[in-house]
């Protein structure tokens, strides 16, 4: 089973979610996701400054299998993108918790963190998709 | 084919960390971790692809040669020398390719086919449809297993593995050529744009010689590398680019099909009236100059104007960049872009193949 950090919040997208206080979060996919994808060769985020909804396709991780949309976990604006995964998308792969973070969000509403899955809970829903 | 369907070696690769996908049917290795580094074993040291999903086909009948040159769209006559290998496309009578295929000559009333995965009962019913006319009988070998082995270590660390007799046979011969001891064939052919051989054995020896070449250091590479390895060898894959809708003129393999002479062969009226009304699409490679990935079906622009589309793309773990190869309209021009998400990336027409033993063969 992938590594599932416990401090993070998870949505069923297989996208994960640190909270930095003061509303502002920051954005990836996780490990299971990258496995799944395998190899990874690029990675187009969001613009800075973007205001994206929740649920709305903001980024595009490519494979060398196939391309994969990444889905907006919460309303923000984007504030920060990881330029350093341009030149080595593979990071993703490598540390998907931590280097191969994608973008940062300033959220319209910090309470919608807890509406997010904790680990526990989307180690549950990873399980339960492999069946 | 409802399920699918488990080759000999699924536990093999399920205990050598394969994740299995499906794929014509079967049920199939995609990487055993890293597509990529799978890869890059086949270019620079060896690795090993489990084809048992593809057919092999045992062709026999006194009027044999006459069958298949009456079937094929490649010449047969070509086979002069036993164990000789023939590249070949299998044709409707409208043109549309049915499969592509290896044809080996084993004997003056023997000889052998391998057909894809995929389009294998196809392919048995349309010969064995054919073969009554020239007292040529079809049969299919499920019998037996094929293990590519291919890279510039591939042969070596192969052949020590082969019995004696087996060895002398295969370390002897040229680039298209098989060789068989008892119920061992190996032909020094492949699908990397490497060296290597492909070996068919009986079905019950497979997982002994994938564990043996397996210590012997040769990597498991799945079926991702093996795409990406072919696409970087500019060999087509059936089913992507090129299927019955589509002509072998119009996909990149009009050098496969033997016109000359007056031979008979199924598809041919088809081919030369095509040739005669002169707009065969081309077929093309292309390599997108900037970042992003190549992928089939993605719409291919010359100006405004829609022109074609990719048929095979991905990223080229040499080159580092994306490449694919595309159909386009016969007066498309030189200046294509490709819609990717609705933005249109500028891509750069490259001649086949891209990379052959180890080397890039353009400047990036």
């Amino acid at each position: 089973m992938s590594n599932i950090p416990s401090e993070l919040k998870y949505t069923k997208t297989h996208d994960w979610v640190r909270d930095e206080g003061d509303g502002k979060v920051t954005v990836g996919i996780t490990d299971h996701a990258q496995e799944l994808l395998g190899d990874l060769v690029f990675v187009e985020l969001p613009e800075v400054g973007a205001e994206i909804n929740a649920g709305d396709e903001c980024a595009v991780v490519e494979s060398v299998k196939a391309a994969s949309d990444v889905y907006c976990p919460l309303n923000g604006e984007v504030i920060e993108v990881n330029e350093a995964l341009a030149d080595a998308p593979e990071t993703i792969n490598s540390d998907a918790f931590d280097e191969g973070w994608m973008f940062r969000l300033q959220l319209v509403d910090a309470g919608e963190l807890d509406g997010l899955m904790d680990a526990e809970a989307y180690a549950e829903h990873c399980e339960n998709e492999e069946h | 084919m409802s399920a699918d369907r488990k080759i000999v070696l699924n536990a093999v690769h399920r205990e050598m960390g394969a994740r299995m996908v499906p794929f014509g049917g079967w049920d199939m290795p995609v990487h055993y971790g890293s597509q990529i580094e799978e890869h890059h074993a086949v270019r620079r040291d060896a690795g090993m692809f489990d084809v048992c999903h593809m057919s092999v086909v045992d062709l026999r009948g006194e009027r044999v040669r006459e069958f298949l040159s009456h079937l094929l769209a490649n010449d047969v006559a070509k086979l002069k020398t036993a164990g000789r290998a023939l590249y070949s496309c299998m044709l409707r009578p409208d043109g549309g390719v049915i499969d592509d295929l290896i044809v080996y000559y084993m004997a003056d009333d023997w000889f052998r086919m391998v057909v894809n995965a995929g389009t294998t009962e196809k392919d048995i019913a349309w010969m064995q449809e054919q073969a009554p006319a020239f007292d040529a009988s079809v049969e299919p070998r499920f019998d037996l297993g094929m293990i590519a082995v291919q890279g510039p270590n591939a042969r070596d660390r192969a052949l020590g593995l082969m019995s004696d007799d087996m060895r002398s046979a295969a370390a002897g011969l040229k680039p298209f050529n098989a060789a068989t001891d008892g119920h061992w064939f190996v032909g020094r052919t492949g699908y990397t744009g490497e060296d290597g051989f492909e070996i068919v054995l009986p079905e019950s020896e497979t997982e002994d010689l994938w564990r043996r070449l397996a210590a012997a250091g040769v990597r498991p590479c799945g079926l991702g590398a093996r795409d990406t390895l072919r696409l970087e060898a500019g060999m087509n894959l059936y089913g992507q680019d090129m299927d019955e809708t589509v002509t072998p003129l119009a996909s990149g393999l009009a050098w496969t099909v033997a016109m000359d002479g007056e031979r008979d062969f199924i598809g041919r009226a088809a081919l030369a009236a095509q040739k005669a009304a002169g707009d065969i699409p081309r077929f093309i490679g292309v390599l997108l100059e900037g970042r992003g990935v190549l992928r089939s079906h993605q719409k291919l622009l010359d100006g405004e104007r829609e022109v074609g589309e990719i048929t095979s793309g991905g990223f080229s773990p040499t080159l580092e960049r994306s490449i694919g190869m595309a159909r386009v309209a016969a007066d498309a021009g030189d200046q294509l872009q490709v819609d990717i998400r609705g933005k249109k990336l500028p891509l750069r027409r490259v001649k086949m193949p891209l990379v052959r033993n180890g080397k890039a063969q353009i400047e990036l």
